[in-house]
């Protein structure tokens, strides 16, 4: 059987439906780690972690933050269904870098009630978002 | 015959009703802009999960999770309905196509019909009529987010998997178009298997019958299930809310127009009791000037 020359992306978040693009290679922010997608890959079904996602069209390459849900493989697609997803040039850097303060203030001064889990998520969210950001902007 | 004054007092009257339900239609036809944005980018995402989960579910062990679990039919069965309904009236048939909807199917059902209300209207139907109610909520619409939705997801999936109930059904209103709404009755749990996949599955290649799972399929389905119903969950909200303004918007230009016609019909009414007594006061004239 020959394989797939391209990979059909999709990505939805639960309110909206971002990408829907034939990409070349796609490499998705697992809950155990980075894995990269290329055309054939066998019938797949992930949880997805916090991170970056990109997919590459030709010699394009394109940044998503990605934070929680589903990824879906087949040879010929792949499906993304993401808690949250932003493009690259859609995050504010304002917002995310206030974001990142916080949590590393609430990560040093412990208050009694506090949720350390949720910290540590909402800390890796904005990590993640400047990333992104910032490798958008390089290549700008 | 009613008097001058009279029926100009009801064209105001009319007039000040005519306005009114004009500005409600105006305000629900901004609202549905705006919920109807919502649904139409909600609905892609939960399509997408629905096609995983079918082509997922046909492929394994319904004893993999417990939201999978088809239960035999008891005679003490119960079955959890959740009925969608709006908080506000004005709205047409909206609130009455549901609920009747929902007292056939009570009716109609071999088990007994635990209630979910969601919407206020629901909530003073079936609250007054003695069925158990399992949860009601109100004052949802103003304000639709999707921890609502969750939280009545997980309310269901708790009695569903503690064994209170045996099956979970989905009242609502689908919202179509701004001219048509349907009630849909959907059933949430147990997950349907995806029976039209398991016929497309005879005849692919033997390599795309199994996935890889990611840590493990447990895991996954841990995961992907309780968020599969949230989904549906928050689906069928926003539905009924788009639903729910394209009914008001219609209802609402219907008594415009209404209304209207009132105030066409009024006015000529009105007219013509003016001429008959303007004819009037000149018969009484001239006839006073041919006794003299």
């Amino acid at each position: 059987m020959a394989l797939p020359q391209y990979l059909q992306l999709q990505i939805v978040s639960a309110d909206r439906s971002l990408v829907n693009e034939r990409v070349d290679e796609v490499e998705i922010p697992g809950a155990d780690g980075y894995f990269g997608v290329l055309p054939g890959h066998t019938p797949l079904l992930a949880v997805l972690g916090v991170g970056d996602l990109w997919y590459r069209q030709g010699q394009d390459t394109h940044h998503l933050a990605i934070a929680f849900g589903f990824a879906e493989v087949q040879p010929d697609g792949v499906t993304i269904l993401a808690q949250v997803a932003e493009t690259a040039e859609e995050i504010d850097v304002a917002r995310a870098e206030g974001a990142k303060k916080r949590a590393e203030e609430r990560m040093v001064t412990p208050a009694a009630d506090m949720d350390f889990e949720r910290a540590r998520v909402a800390l890796m969210k904005a990590l993640i978002r400047l990333q992104v950001a910032a490798r958008a902007r390089i290549r700008s | 015959m009613p008097s001058l004054i009279d029926l100009r007092r009801r064209i105001r009257s009319v007039k000040n009703t005519q306005q009114i339900t004009k500005a409600m239609k105006m305000v629900s036809a901004a609202k549905l802009r705006r919920a109807q944005e919502r649904i139409v980018n909600a609905r892609p995402y939960a399509v997408q999960m629905q096609r995983v989960l079918a082509s997922v579910a046909s492929r394994v062990d319904p004893s993999i999770h417990p939201l999978l679990a088809v239960r035999e039919p008891r005679p003490e069965s119960k079955t959890l309905v959740v009925i969608v309904t709006g908080d506000k009236g004005l709205c047409g048939s909206f609130n009455t196509n549901v609920i009747k909807a929902a007292g056939g199917f009570i009716g109609s059902s071999h088990d007994t019909c635990v209630l979910g209300l969601v919407g206020r209207k629901g909530r003073d139907y079936f609250g007054r009529r003695g069925f158990e109610v399992l949860f009601d909520t109100i004052g949802l619409f103003q304000k639709l987010r999707y921890q609502d939705a969750q939280a009545i997801a997980q309310t269901a999936m708790e009695a569903f998997i503690g064994g209170k109930v045996d099956r979970v059904v989905l009242i609502y209103n689908e919202f179509k178009s701004v001219m048509t709404q349907r009630v849909v009755v959907e059933q949430l749990l147990p997950i349907r298997r995806g029976d039209v996949d398991d016929s497309s599955l005879a005849g692919a290649p033997p390599n795309q019958t199994d996935y890889l799972y990611e840590p493990s399929a447990q895991e996954i389905f841990n995961q992907l299930l309780p968020r599969y119903i949230e989904v549906q969950v928050y689906r069928a909200l926003l539905e009924s809310n788009a639903a729910f303004f394209a009914a008001q918007m219609t209802a609402m230009d219907t008594a415009t127009k209404n209304s209207a016609d009132m105030i066409a019909d009024l006015t000529l009414y009105m007219n013509k009791v003016r001429q008959a007594a303007i004819t009037r006061e000149i018969i009484e004239v001239v006839s006073g000037a041919q006794a003299l």
